[in-house]
């Protein structure tokens, strides 16, 4: 496709660490496209921010990262050098963190901040630098925009950080967002104000946008494709709404069963869980990794091959040995009075 | 109406006030933490206390606790003035569980000392049976009793979070004050965890506050629900009230931006101002009036009355006197 602007296959990371080697990121792939917002959703610990700072080249020092393919802009960066690599974050290609403080500095103002970015990756003036930022910090709805300029981080509130940091990703006018639970730390008004207006830009400037979140409300809300991830791998993926509507892995569809939903779920009804915890994930590993949590398990399920989903057409594919007439079967008997 | 019985828990115009320091030599300033809050907690219920962060809600919790000391303004427990309890008598009647189950539990303590550690504080029984008692509160929990030697680090979020519900209830409390219990949760732990308490405040005849920014969550399990901002409850009805016909346009905001898994919708616009407002400073009339998709020009200069309509009450100059049916904001 020609407005793919970032194609990952078979990217893995691998760390060394005092009981033998972890692997958090076991062979995921995922393509994004112009104007068009991929959300990774798992629990803590999946690999999320692994997969991200992968391809941005931040991972830690000790890690091993291996991938068949990381093209950005059809450009493969695999072998970037640090220098190039720092050349396109920021610029072509940036981040939002969870926590705004990380990376904002608190000893400089937000306008030096906002146009230090501007004037590594851009252009040489000031005077062109400081315009953007303004423009830019009322596009993000921070009011009296040149006067913030001369503030310190710390004069403004968590969701004031948090609209810094998205117009400090917006620079330079970046082709792919990256954004690593932008919400998390925010109160729910906004959180809906920020993904809000990160909605509203994204379609503006016909950015890509990897979205990475715990939260399947925000991901049905503003995914237009969803991968969920389990022990370093995709475990389902698909079209946001076919994920939603007919999930086939016993993981989404455990997940989606947690979470109290207003007018679904009744006050006081027990909830839906999954039991047990995830897998330690160092050293030789095989099989379907949720077989010591899955109610569907089976013997087979130890021998599964991970990498060889079943897939559904329209790009929804699942990892998981059960076939899909079985799961379906299931879910209508399930939906039935 | 006349002779209810008094709620478990009730807190008469406390008001809370701290000194925040404004720097060398420039003194300090008060800072109205929690402002003029009545709020009743009906035994055997669960009442749900909601707003954003730094609205005063863990110093409601302080408050009732017994930790924190207010200002103004009495906490009654079982309709009977605070002043006449002591700090151990607090203590059998209501426990805290707190948000993080990282930081709250003493990472050097095996769970068994810190389960115990309330009994230990106040002295509760013969320290021969405590180790018993711990084992009943694991079971309770659904720990297995081998934990009780191990130590936090040892143990996932989801059984630290039990471990902390375990040394609330081995007091018997009949009030547990949960501040947002699942918030550190994955959605899959965070679920037993809501299991969990519901099964025990069936089990125990229990009594809860929860504090929560999930609104999910607090449609899922309260009874009562009170909406705070900056120090003020500004709308406060029963569940089903609150949820399906909110008034404030607070309120409205806070459940406009609730984002439930629907893939049809989109991410709404919550119509909000982004000004903060700072509570040192906070603004005239009207607190949320910088904020307010509603605001009149008397909502800049006259801090709007308490409106009560049966058991909704709502603390704003669109409902001062009958209550108009208005169209929603979104
Ligand atoms: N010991 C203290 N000294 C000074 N100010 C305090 C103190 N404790 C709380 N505050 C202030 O009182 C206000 C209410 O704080 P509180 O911790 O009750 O908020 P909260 O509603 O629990 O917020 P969150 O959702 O972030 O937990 C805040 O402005 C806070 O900064
Ligand atoms: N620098 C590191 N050294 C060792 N292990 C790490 C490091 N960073 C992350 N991990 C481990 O890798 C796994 C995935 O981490 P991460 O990608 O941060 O998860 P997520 O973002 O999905 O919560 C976790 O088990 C985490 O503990
Ligand atoms: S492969 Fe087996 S254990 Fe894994 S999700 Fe499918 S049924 Fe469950
Ligand atoms: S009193 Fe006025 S400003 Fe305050 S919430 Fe009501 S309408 Fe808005
Ligand atoms: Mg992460
Ligand atoms: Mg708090």
């Amino acid at each position: 496709m020609s407005g793919t602007i970032l194609e990952v296959e078979n990217l893995s990371v691998d760390i060394p660490v005092a009981a033998g080697m972890l692997h958090p990121v076991r062979g995921i792939g995922f393509s994004v496209s112009r104007g068009e917002t991929l959300c990774i959703v798992g629990e803590s610990g999946c690999g999320k921010s692994l997969t991200s700072l992968a391809i941005m080249g931040l991972l830690p020092k000790t890690a091993r990262r291996n991938a068949d393919r990381i093209e950005f802009l059809g450009r493969d960066i695999r072998n970037l050098r640090e220098r190039e690599m720092a050349r396109l974050r920021g610029g072509s290609m940036s981040m939002i963190f969870q926590e705004p403080m990380t990376s904002l500095n608190p000893s400089y103002t937000i306008g030096n901040q906002l146009a230090e970015v501007y004037l590594r990756h851009v252009e040489q003036s000031r005077a062109a630098a400081r315009d953007r930022a303004v423009f830019l910090l009322e596009k993000v709805g921070i009011s009296s925009a040149a006067s913030r300029l001369g503030q310190y981080p710390h004069q403004l509130s968590g969701g004031q950080r948090q609209r810094v940091m998205i117009a400090m990703a917006l620079m330079c006018g970046p082709e792919l967002i990256i954004a690593d639970e932008p919400t998390t730390a925010l109160d729910v008004t906004i959180q809906a104000q920020i993904l809000h207006l990160l909605a509203e830009l994204q379609r503006e400037f016909r950015m890509g946008m990897i979205l990475i979140t715990h939260d399947l409300g925000i991901v049905a809300r503003v995914a237009d494709k969803v991968q969920v991830m389990y022990a370093g791998k995709t475990v389902e993926e698909g079209p946001c709404e076919t994920v939603f509507d007919a999930p086939m892995h016993p993981y989404t569809q455990g997940l989606l069963r947690c979470i109290p939903i207003p007018g679904r779920t009744r006050r006081g009804e027990r909830l839906g869980s999954v039991p047990g915890i995830v897998p330690n994930l160092v050293g030789e590993l095989s099989g379907c990794l949720f077989r010591n949590r899955c109610d569907h398990a089976r013997d087979a399920c130890a021998g599964m091959r991970d990498d060889e989903p079943t897939r559904m057409g329209d790009g929804h594919a699942y990892t998981c040995l059960r076939a899909p007439g079985e799961i379906s079967g299931e879910l209508q008997a399930a939906e039935a009075p | 109406m006349t002779e209810a019985p008094a709620p478990a828990l009730e807190t008469v115009e406390v008001t809370c006030v701290f000194q925040v320091s404004q720097g060398l030599l420039r003194g300090s300033k008060p800072l109205r933490a929690v402002n003029g809050v009545s709020l009743k907690i009906p035994r055997g219920q669960v009442v749900g206390l909601v707003g954003e962060s730094g609205c005063g809600k863990s110093t409601m919790a302080n408050i009732l606790l017994g930790l924190q000391r207010p200002s103004s303004g009495d906490v009654l427990y079982a309709g009977n003035s605070a002043a006449g309890f002591s700090r151990r008598e607090i203590a059998r009647r209501i426990q805290p569980i707190f948000q993080d189950p990282y930081s709250s539990l003493n990472p050097t303590k095996t769970i068994e000392s810190i389960v115990s550690q309330p009994l230990r504080i106040h002295s509760v029984g013969a320290p021969s049976e405590w180790s018993a008692r711990v084992g009943e509160m694991l079971d309770v929990v659904g720990l297995p009793r081998r934990v009780a030697s191990s130590y936090p680090s040892q143990l996932s979020g989801g059984q630290r979070q039990r471990v902390a519900i375990a040394r609330a209830l081995i007091m018997r409390p009949e009030v547990v004050i949960c501040d947002e219990p699942t918030s550190a949760l994955d959605v899959s732990v965070q679920s037993q965890i809501l299991n969990l308490l519901q099964d025990l405040k069936e089990e125990f005849g229990l009594t809860y506050l929860l504090i929560s920014h999930n609104l999910a969550v607090v449609q899922h399990m309260a009874d009562r629900v009170a909406v705070m901002y900056l120090g003020r409850i500004v709308e406060e009805a029963d569940s089903d009230t609150l949820f399906n016909d909110p008034r404030h346009p607070y309120t409205r905001a806070l459940l406009g931006s609730v984002l439930t898994p629907d893939p049809r919708l989109g991410v709404p616009d919550t119509h909000l101002g982004a000004v903060f407002p700072n509570p040192i400073d906070p603004p005239p009339g009207c607190t949320f009036h910088p904020r307010c998709p509603d605001c009149m020009t008397i909502c800049r200069s006259e801090p709007p009355q308490p409106a009560v309509d049966g058991g909704h009450n709502t603390e704003c100059h669109l409902y001062g006197g009958a209550v108009t049916p208005r169209t929603a904001t979104q």
